[in-house]
């Protein structure tokens, strides 16, 4: 048997990588926010099971959630297809809905009986090492790592073998259909999946923690990567991280270890936001400032060539007086200078700049391309 | 013209009957008629142009071809067959708006999905397919860009890249949604070449354009369609300022001078 730590570390990480799977289809399909609806309306489920098994451990519970996650996914397609409401409405009809029947139902039928509401929405993955999976005696560890882990499992052979339909269905569901797979089945594949794998996962982690597996991972990967395999892998990656991190931030803190896993996603999130290679914002900052000075090179070029040889050349290309005219502020003025002449396009004679043959052959094409001509006749 | 390679699925002889057979076909939005009573029929083998003013029902023509849009009333004959049978001989190009140009993929991933079609389920995309593919993207001019992911296409690529697709599905039919919508004028040279070099090859294309003015340089056949076909035929025959008359209204006089 494996300390409590770890068998807690174990469940967790199996739910983390379970989630991130669908959640990145979920995630390009603009449908992140159905997880959510998924995972609370299955509360209906369960208790309605509940209600007519009267027994907590019931297998039917599980099936009934499953079923209500899937009658969600059917119910929200159904209203939008009406025409009347948009998805996003829809599905704030639909599972405000079933889990305030579910609340109803804890509060009037069940009654003394430990089915808790704290536990529902923010999981109790502290008892996970307490459930047990015994099979002829045997202790086989945590049930939460088996179902998680079967999860995991389902969720790899369906997403490898179905790779193309899904990719396909996914980006043009038109050529999906016309080119023999439906999409409708292809989505109803992937709701399906996902109800299974948000109940199971809310049963050991909670509805705030499942959202968070579904949707942090995936939008993660996509800004770290422009290509669909790697998406998934790294969405895999990253919630097996969200669900060690966010332990080891609630073992070091003492803090609740479902609303640490969220914060630790919370922070990968961000991190990425900022620091990811192509489309983090310090990156993209830092591609618009070049974009920037490159353009003001490029000015700087047709500036110095329309006064060339002109009578207010001293004056206008003087690299005293340049900063006022272009109105540029004098140490940006300083720094583009420094690196035209570093790329060749000008030199320094005293205080006056001159452009060489290769700014001129620059500039030409920059005027090519524009179609323009420089702004001062030639005198 | 670069050889069509048919791996599993031979279609049907073409020339065999017209290619397209339409009657009385009426489609609706809620209850608001699309397409009223068309009658319609393509020979086999023309490069033929749809015009007509904003909601005339061209892309819901092309879409009810496919089987992807459910008609009231009439029918459809595609080779002789329903649509659901015989889309497996048509490519489509659909409107360069329809997806989602951030998606996680290439240039060459949009090109490999025309491939998935003669894969059948599970069975991935191998190197004849790619080969494929790759031949596609040199016939649009793309294959320098072949690993470029999609968002950073110009509108041009991207509606080469979607010509490129179609090309990969080694079709009879091709049906094209505004293919030049947006594009330079290399990129529509470029493109036309590519329809004529798939007429010359026996295949038929249709083609929602909006141009006017370059209708009876770049095709041979024309429809004139508004909710009702108005006119349709080689555009020697039909392309006239009466009948762009009927489909325009008065503007169009203007046009056809």
């Amino acid at each position: 048997m494996l300390a409590p730590q770890v068998e807690i570390m174990l469940v967790a990480a199996l739910a983390g990588a379970a989630c991130a799977l669908p959640g990145v289809f979920l995630f390009l399909r603009r449908m992140s926010l159905v997880g959510d609806a998924i995972s609370h309306a299955i509360l209906f489920g369960i208790v309605a099971a509940f209600l007519i098994v009267r027994d907590l451990r019931s297998p039917w519970l599980m099936i009934g959630a499953a079923g209500t996650g899937v009658l969600t996914a059917v119910a929200v397609d159904a209203l939008r297809r009406t025409g009347r409401v948009k998805e996003d409405a829809a599905l704030g009809l639909v599972f405000p809905a079933l889990f305030s029947l579910g609340v109803v139902g804890i509060a009037r039928g069940v009654g003394n009986i430990h089915l808790d509401l704290d536990a529902v929405l923010l999981g109790e993955l502290a008892f996970a090492p307490f459930d047990r999976l015994i099979w002829g005696g045997w202790d086989l560890g945590p049930r939460g790592a088996w179902v998680m882990g079967g999860l995991l499992i389902l969720n790899l052979i369906l997403i490898l073998t179905l790779y193309k339909e899904f990719m396909l269905s996914s980006f043009d569901p038109d050529l999906a259909a016309i080119s023999g797979f439906p999409p409708a089945v292809l989505h109803n594949l992937l709701m399906g999946m996902t109800a299974l794998t948000v109940v199971a996962a809310f049963d050991v982690v909670g509805v705030v923690l499942v959202v968070a597996m579904l949707v942090v991972p995936a939008a993660t990967a996509a800004l770290l990567t422009d290509r669909l395999a790697p998406m998934l892998g790294l969405s895999v990656l990253l919630g097996l991280l969200m669900a060690l991190g966010g332990y080891g931030l609630a073992y070091a803190l003492d803090l609740s270890i479902a609303g640490s896993m969220a914060t630790v996603g919370g922070i990968l999130f961000a991190l990425a936001f900022l620091g990811a290679p192509a489309h983090g914002l310090i990156a993209q900052a830092r591609q618009a400032a070049r974009r920037r000075e490159r353009l003001a090179q490029q000015m700087l070029v047709i500036h110095l060539l329309s006064h060339e040889g002109t009578e207010a050349e001293r004056e206008e290309n003087c690299i005293r007086t340049l900063p006022a005219h272009l109105r540029w502020d004098p140490a940006f003025a300083e720094r583009v200078i420094d690196r035209a002449e570093r790329a060749g396009w000008v030199v320094r004679e005293g205080d006056l700049l001159r452009v060489t043959e290769a700014g001129r052959q620059a500039a030409q094409e920059i005027l090519g391309a524009n179609g323009g001509a420089p702004s001062h006749p030639p005198s | 013209m670069a050889p069509f390679l048919f791996a599993r699925r031979e279609p049907p002889a073409p020339g065999a009957g017209p290619v397209i057979e339409v009657t009385d076909l009426t489609v609706m939005y809620g209850d608001r008629p699309v397409l009223w009573d068309v009658d319609w029929e393509v020979p086999a083998g023309v490069l033929m142009a749809v015009v007509g003013p904003n909601g005339a029902g061209k892309t819901t023509l092309l879409r009810t071809i496919l089987g992807l849009v459910r008609p009231v009333a009439g029918s459809i004959a595609v080779f002789g067959r329903p649509p659901a049978e015989a889309r497996r001989w048509i490519a489509y190009v659909p409107q360069r708006t329809a997806v989602d140009w951030d998606f996680p993929a290439t240039v060459l991933d949009v090109v490999l999905m025309g491939r998935y079609r003669h894969l059948g389920w599970v069975r991935r995309p191998g190197a004849q397919d790619r080969e494929r593919a790759l031949e596609a993207l040199a016939q649009v001019g793309m294959v320098h860009l072949a690993h470029r992911q999609i968002g950073q296409l110009s509108v041009g690529q991207q509606q080469r890249v979607f010509v490129a697709r179609a090309l990969a599905q080694d079709a009879w039919l091709y049906l094209m949604d505004e293919p030049f919508a947006g594009v330079d004028a290399t990129t529509e040279q470029a493109l036309i070449e590519v329809l004529r070099g798939l007429k010359a090859a026996g295949r038929t294309v249709i083609v929602v354009h909006h141009d006017l003015q370059t209708v009876p340089l770049y095709f041979d056949w024309v429809t004139l369609l508004n909710v009702r076909c108005v006119a349709w035929g080689p555009v020697t025959a039909v392309f006239t300022a009466d009948y762009l008359r009927q489909t325009y209204g008065e503007r169009a006089s203007i046009l056809s001078g």
